[in-house]
C-alpha cells in the first residue's frame, strides 16, 4: 500500500507537476461550465476558432515582448468582437466569418513565430500545451477567471438561461441579449487565454465540448448540466494529468482521451435516451 | 365608457434594411380587446407584432405602449428548441430575471408557477422536460410562461400554426378564459375559420391595414381579395362567416379502373 501510494504520489515531488495538476483541474472545471453554453448555443466552432485566434495574439506578444495575458487577451477579445460584427452583417455566414478571422490570426501567429520566434519548441508548446511551463501566475490567472465565471453565471443565471434558450423573447422581456452574448465571448476568450498554456490551442475546443456533451447525455436539466459538466471536466483533467506522467504522453492529449473515454462510456450506458439528447446538440 | 388604449400605432412603417415590410399602419388596441391579425404569408403580421412589443423600431411613425402596461410575448412554437435541456418549471420561471441574484427558484415563485400551471390545465407536469409534452401542452407552457410575467397584454404569434384541431380548440378556449379574466389579447393567425372568425375583432393585413372590425364586418369577398390577392367566397354557417377558397380549379374524378 505504501509502495502504491508512493508510486502514485511520485510526480507530486515536482513543483511543475503540482502546479500543472492544479491548473489543469481548474481549467477542466472552467471549460466545463462555459462548455454548457458553447454546446447549447451551437458555438463549438467559435471555441475552436477563438483558440486559434488567441494563438496569433500569443505569438505577437511573444515577439514584441508584451505580457502574454495582455497581448493574447486583447487579440482574442478583438477577434471575438470582429467575428460577431462580420456575422451580423449576414453577407457571409457565422462559420465563414469565424474561418476568415481566426485562420488569418492563426497564420499571422505562425508566420511571426517562424520569422522572429526563438525555437520550434515554443510553437509546439502553444499548440499542444505543456505542463513544464506552468508557473504560479498561471494558477492565479486560472483561479481568478474561474471565480469570475462562477460569479457571473451564478448571479445572472436566469438571464443567461433565458438568453440562451429563447433570445428573441428574452430581448422583448428586457434582457440585454447582446450584452449576454458579449459577456460569453469575453469569458470564452479569457478561459482560452488562461488554459491554453496547459491544454494547448489545438485541443482546447475538445475540453469545451466534451464535458458539456457528456453532461447533456446524463441529464435533461440545464441547472444539473451546469454542475455535471465542470465535475466531469475537472475529474478528466485530474486523472489525465496523473496518467500522462506514468504513460509518458502529452498531458493535454491524455486529458482529452480520458474525457473522450468518459464520453464513450456515457454514450453506451445512457442508451437510446442519451444518444437522442446528444443528437439534438448543434454542430458537436 | 371609452376603454384606455394600451398599444397605439400611428402611421407606422417598419423595414428590414431597404425592404419595407409594414407600411403606414394606424392601429389602436384598447384594454380588454381580443384582436386577431390575419393576412397571407409575408404580409407583415409578425413584423407588426414585433413592433408592438418593441422588438423592432419603426422607421416612420410611432408605436406607443401605455406607461404602466405589461406586455408578454408567446413566440411561434416552431421557433422553440424543444431539445434544450429545460423542465416546464424552469421555462416558466426563467422570465423573472429582474432583481434575481441567485439561480434558485424560491418557494414563493414555485408556488406561483404551479398556480399558473394548474390554471392552464398543466398541473403535475412541472418536472417534465418540454419535449415530453403533447402539442397542446407545449403551446400552453409558453402561454403559462407569458402569464407568469403577469401581463396586461398577451401577444401571440400564430398560436395555432402546425397544431391539430383538438389542440387548436384547447388553445382557443384557454385564450377566451384569459380574456374573460381581463387580459388583453393580440394574436396573428393564418387560420380564418378555425380561429379568426371566433374573435370579436379582426385586422386584415397586407403590408398595411386593409380592414379592421368584427368578423361579420371584415370577412367579405372584397376585403379578402384585397388582403389575400385571390378570390374567396364567404358563406354563413350557424350565424358565423365561413371563408371558402374559390380557386376555380376542379380536377376530374378518376375514372374507375376497368
Amino acid at each position: 500500500m505504501g509502495l502504491l501510494s508512493a508510486g502514485i504520489l511520485e510526480p507530486y515531488q515536482f513543483e511543475f507537476f503540482r502546479n500543472g495538476v492544479v491548473v489543469a483541474t481548474l481549467a477542466g472545471a472552467l471549460c466545463g461550465v462555459l462548455g454548457v453554453f458553447v454546446v447549447l448555443r451551437g458555438m463549438s466552432y467559435i471555441g475552436h476558432g477563438l483558440s486559434h485566434a488567441v494563438f496569433g495574439g500569443a505569438a505577437a506578444s511573444a515577439v514584441v515582448g508584451l505580457n502574454f495575458f495582455a497581448g493574447a487577451g486583447i487579440w482574442g477579445i478583438t477577434s471575438g468582437v470582429l467575428i460577431g460584427r462580420i456575422a451580423r452583417r449576414r453577407i457571409i455566414g457565422a462559420d465563414a466569418a469565424i474561418g476568415v478571422v481566426t485562420t488569418a490570426s492563426f497564420a499571422v501567429g505562425l508566420a511571426l513565430l517562424n520569422r522572429y520566434g526563438q525555437a520550434q519548441k515554443s510553437i509546439e508548446a502553444v499548440l499542444f500545451g505543456s505542463v513544464l511551463g506552468v508557473r504560479t501566475s498561471d494558477i492565479v490567472a486560472v483561479s481568478v477567471v474561474f471565480l469570475l465565471v462562477l460569479l457571473i453565471v451564478g448571479m445572472w443565471y436566469r438571464t443567461f438561461l433565458f438568453a440562451t434558450f429563447d433570445p428573441e423573447v428574452a430581448d422583448v422581456t428586457g434582457v440585454a441579449v447582446q450584452r449576454v452574448e458579449a459577456a460569453l465571448m469575453v469569458m470564452l476568450s479569457l478561459t482560452i487565454l488562461v488554459t491554453m498554456r496547459v491544454i494547448g490551442t489545438l485541443l482546447i475546443s475538445a475540453m469545451l465540448v466534451l464535458p458539456a456533451s457528456i453532461a447533456r447525455m446524463l441529464t435533461k436539466s440545464f441547472a444539473r448540466m451546469l454542475w455535471i459538466a465542470p465535475v466531469v471536466g475537472a475529474s478528466s483533467a485530474f486523472v489525465g494529468m496523473n496518467l500522462s506522467y506514468f504513460v509518458d504522453t502529452s498531458s493535454s492529449a491524455t486529458i482529452i482521451l480520458v474525457s473522450a473515454a468518459v464520453f464513450v462510456v456515457a454514450y453506451a450506458v445512457t442508451g437510446f435516451q442519451g444518444r437522442a439528447r446528444i443528437d439534438s446538440l448543434h454542430h458537436v | 365608457m371609452i376603454r384606455e388604449a394600451v398599444i397605439q400605432c400611428v402611421h407606422m412603417s417598419c423595414a428590414y434594411g431597404s425592404s419595407v415590410i409594414v407600411s403606414d399602419v394606424d392601429l389602436e388596441v384598447r384594454r380588454g380587446d381580443f384582436v386577431g391579425i390575419v393576412g397571407p404569408s409575408g404580409s407583415g403580421k409578425t413584423t407588426l407584432l414585433k413592433a408592438m412589443i418593441g422588438a423592432i423600431s419603426p422607421v416612420h411613425g410611432s408605436v406607443d405602449v401605455g406607461g404602466d402596461v405589461r406586455l408578454a410575448y408567446v413566440p411561434q412554437v416552431e421557433s422553440v428548441d424543444w431539445n434544450f435541456p429545460v423542465t416546464v418549471l424552469e421555462v416558466i420561471t426563467m422570465t423573472r430575471t429582474k432583481g434575481k441574484r441567485w439561480p434558485r427558484i424560491t418557494p414563493a415563485e414555485r408556488e406561483e408557477a404551479l398556480d399558473v400551471l394548474s390554471r392552464l390545465g398543466l398541473a403535475g407536469l412541472h418536472d417534465r422536460h418540454i419535449r415530453e409534452l403533447s402539442g397542446g401542452q407545449q403551446q400552453r407552457v409558453f402561454i403559462a410562461r407569458a402569464m407568469f410575467h403577469r401581463p396586461d397584454v398577451l401577444v401571440l404569434d400564430e398560436p395555432t400554426s402546425g397544431v391539430d384541431v383538438r389542440t387548436r380548440h384547447e388553445v382557443l378556449h384557454l385564450l377566451a378564459e384569459l380574456h374573460a379574466q381581463g387580459v388583453t389579447i393580440v394574436l396573428s393567425t393564418h387560420d380564418l375559420n378555425g380561429l379568426a372568425a371566433h374573435l370579436p375583432r379582426i385586422v386584415c393585413m397586407n403590408r398595411t391595414v386593409i380592414a379592421d372590425g368584427s368578423p361579420t364586418e371584415v370577412l367579405n369577398p372584397v376585403v379578402l381579395e384585397k388582403t389575400y390577392g385571390a378570390p374567396m367566397e364567404v358563406l354563413q354557417h350557424g350565424g358565423m362567416p365561413v371563408v371558402l377558397d374559390s380557386s376555380g380549379i376542379h380536377f376530374p374524378a378518376a375514372s374507375p379502373v376497368p
